[in-house]
């Protein structure tokens, strides 16, 4: 096992070095399979890994020693586990079949575009995977940073587009604000323990020595990096900017892989989070308040990407919502779950737009129905996925952080089925207004609707799959399952708090959930399969629309004022400040020079006369037993 | 004749060199001027020396200590000499080519 564990990132890591250097001499096709084979072959090594894994074989792999000061040793090591090997099934699976898509979708781009896309798209993959290998949190740093530059590379993928370019910088900047909390809490670590790996951090005795203060501290500053990558409040509005980007990237990196990094970065620290109530709690509450606030936002979107987008959000605020309430299988399995359903959306969108001619605004879709009937079918069985209708997977993963919620606090469970409810209700708009109704579209662009080549329909139905069964994974007792991925990640995370519901409460809750997500669902269709809302909306459907408007608001608290700083250092202190000081010590110089230089007259008697007046000066200094000469030396 | 007369006339020559120097425009008094000073410096060499060789005679009768000071006048003369025949020579080309001795004419050089 421990031979084959680098061979997972370094294949990624090669189609990045073939692709990026050969963009401009390799055809079109070779780039392709570089790019999805080598994704594939590490799929291939990540299940061989992850059936050893399920037999009980877990490994630390040390390759050298990254970083060697003093008494500080942070080793280059790989730790594969119960909770890695699932993260990297998940990353080169899904991203093999996004691979595979992007390779037609991506097919009307230049040759060299085309291998700078993939080559980024395999860097990309190649630092998630060092992020959920690494066995130290230096690792999980690199992998951590190496995504951030990746979706900063996609998202201004376009780049001569002005506005996907500020996008990029966007996200960027705001994942750097997370990424700050995240070097934080590494240097808090290093300090209070002397040690980043894992397996020295995780145990009882280093909790131990840690301060409640300590714990605290440490964990709300990793959530604050989570909040970053993962896009919950208040750094979550690059999240939907980040729609910029080309459809499947969105799907990999913006629903799929990175902004799920979070999730495994608690996750994998869940001793640490199981040990402080407070960040628990402040996980729990941000989470279930990014889930209802951008659900809300999702609602009244008429970019068909934005709802995706504002419905990751809301997801991701599920899944720490799992988390803040101590399950966190609950959260790793939506993690999986939505995975598998949200990059199909994704897809499915992608596939929409590609026969659209880049159409996203779906008031200008309806009755795409009959033109991609594949398209449909799997759209439709991700929206009743993400809904949570049993027996489809996002039910079961969903009900388990709603069970867990309401053992901790029953209000949670009542926020976060209202919140299930807005998913059912926007996802189901969305499905109506794009592909039930009449073509609203124009002539020329209905004359041109077309099913997706092959390369695009086989990853969605991959997909779609995987949306309907992948749910039995993790069927709780109560439905007369036995949770395997449960007892799969059980040695890892060995904190989870075991909540006790009555099985009658359970079925009810399960069955409330499913009932009002059944009825948003018809409700849904009824509404917009006719006549869907082709107005710009009113009172407070507009201040859903403009998204509550927090993006103005960002825009006048935090970047007005910089950029009036920015401006002011500039235009005042660079100009008049900086610039003035060099600009007088020249002119200080020359001045000075032009009057230093009428002293060389030429004419010999000034010089004997400044002779003569320099051997007085100094015969002054050294005579009177050199009283001078005291006075300057004391 | 008690030291300080010595000093006081060396000084007195010394500064009246130094004034001359810088005062005068003509090259010969310059020239004049600065073997003053030459010949201040030779008396107070002569009187300091003489004045330590006295000093060291009460103590030991046959010493020759102390007489340096006086030797070095008789280089500094020759010096001197050498020096007067060289600086002459200038003087006496600097007058066929200008037809004057002022040497506020020699700041040819400049520019």
């Amino acid at each position: 096992m421990n031979q084959l564990v680098y061979l997972v990132p370094l294949f990624p890591l090669l189609g990045f070095l073939i692709n990026g250097l050969g963009r401009k001499s390799l055809s079109k096709s070779m780039i392709g399979t570089i790019g999805s084979g080598a994704i594939l072959a590490s799929f291939v090594v990540s299940l061989m890994l992850f059936f050893q894994v399920k037999n009980g074989a877990v490994a630390t792999v040390n390759y050298f020693n990254f970083i060697n000061v003093q008494n500080l040793t942070i080793p280059f090591a790989f730790q594969v586990d119960q909770l890695s090997s699932l993260f990297l099934l998940i990353i080169t699976g899904v991203g093999f079949l996004i691979h595979l898509y992007s390779t037609a979708y991506m097919h009307e781009e230049e040759p060299q575009h085309f291998g700078r896309y993939f080559a980024y798209l395999n860097l990309f993959v190649f630092s998630m995977l060092l992020l959920v290998m690494g066995a130290n949190y230096v690792i999980m740093f690199i992998g951590w940073e190496g995504v951030g530059l990746c979706s900063y590379l996609l998202i201004g993928f376009w780049f001569k587009n002005d506005n996907y370019n500020y996008a990029a910088k966007k996200a960027f900047i705001m994942n750097r604000i997370g990424d700050l909390g995240f070097l934080l809490a590494i240097f808090w670590i290093i300090a209070k323990l002397g040690t980043v790996n894992y397996a020295d951090v995780f145990t009882n005795d280093s909790i131990q020595k840690l301060s409640s203060t300590d714990i605290t501290a440490i964990t709300i500053l990793l959530f604050v990096g989570a909040m970053g990558k993962s896009a919950q409040i208040p750094l979550y509005t690059w999240l939907p900017d980040a729609m910029a980007g080309p459809t499947p990237v969105s799907a990999l990196i913006h629903a799929a892989t990175m902004v799920t990094a979070g999730i495994y970065m608690i996750a994998r620290s869940n001793l640490l989070y199981s040990a402080s109530e407070v960040a628990q709690n402040l996980v729990a509450i941000i989470g279930l308040a990014t889930a209802l606030f951008s659900a809300t936002i999702a609602l009244k979107q008429n970019d068909i990407k934005k709802v995706l987008a504002y419905s990751t959000v809301s997801q991701l605020g599920y899944m720490f919502l799992g988390l803040g309430v101590g399950a966190y299988t609950g959260a790793v399995f939506h993690v999986m779950t939505h995975a598998f359903f949200k990059a199909l959306l994704f897809l499915g969108a992608g596939s929409v737009i590609h026969a659209m001619h880049h159409e996203q605004d779906i008031r200008k879709m309806g009755g795409l129905k009959k033109h991609l009937p594949i398209t449909h079918i799997t759209f439709l069985l991700g929206c009743i996925a993400i809904s949570g209708i049993p027996p489809f997977s996002g039910f079961f993963s969903k009900d388990e952080i709603l069970a867990a919620a309401f053992a901790h606090n029953p209000i949670y469970w009542g926020l976060g089925v209202a919140g299930a409810a807005m998913t059912a209700f926007y996802m189901f708009r969305l499905y109506a207004t794009t592909f039930l109704g009449t073509f609203r579209g124009t002539q020329d662009q209905e004359h041109h609707l077309h099913e997706s080549p092959s390369a695009m329909t086989i990853p969605l139905i991959v997909l779609a799959v995987l949306s309907v069964i992948g749910g039995f994974v993790g069927v709780p007792e109560v439905l007369g399952g036995h949770h395997a991925l449960h007892e799969f990640l059980s040695p890892v995370l060995v904190t989870e708090q075991h909540h006790e519901i009555a099985h009658q409460t359970e079925y009810m809750l399960m069955g409330i959930s499913v009932a009002i997500a059944a009825i948003a669902i018809i409700f849904a269709i009824n509404k917009f399969s006719k006549k869907p809302d082709l107005q710009d909306a009113q009172g407070l459907g507009k201040t859903l629309e403009n998204k509550w408007y927090i993006d103005e608001l960002y825009d006048a608290v935090i970047v007005n004022p910089l950029n009036n700083l920015a401006g002011f250092f500039k235009n005042v202190v660079e100009k008049s400040g900086i610039d003035g000081i060099v600009n007088g010590v020249g002119r200080l110089v020359s001045y000075s020079s032009r009057q230093i230089r009428l002293i060389q007259s030429g004419q010999v008697g000034g010089y004997i006369l400044f002779m003569v007046m320099a051997i007085v000066v100094i015969v002054l200094i050294w005579v009177n037993d050199g009283f001078i000469y005291k006075l300057f030396t004391k | 004749m008690p030291i300080q007369y010595y000093i006081v006339l060396s000084l007195a020559l010394f500064c009246i060199g130094i004034v001359g120097v810088l005062t005068r425009r003509n090259a010969i008094i310059i020239f004049m001027c600065i073997e003053l000073m030459l010949n201040a410096v030779n008396l107070l060499l002569v009187a300091f020396s003489k004045m330590h060789h006295n000093t060291v005679l009460a103590a030991d009768k046959a010493t020759q200590a102390g007489i340096e000071g006086q030797l070095f006048v008789f280089f500094i003369m020759v010096v001197a000499a050498a020096e007067v025949s060289v600086g002459l020579a200038i003087i006496v080309m600097m007058f066929r080519n200008t037809h004057s001795v002022d040497v506020n004419f020699l700041n040819r050089l400049k520019n």
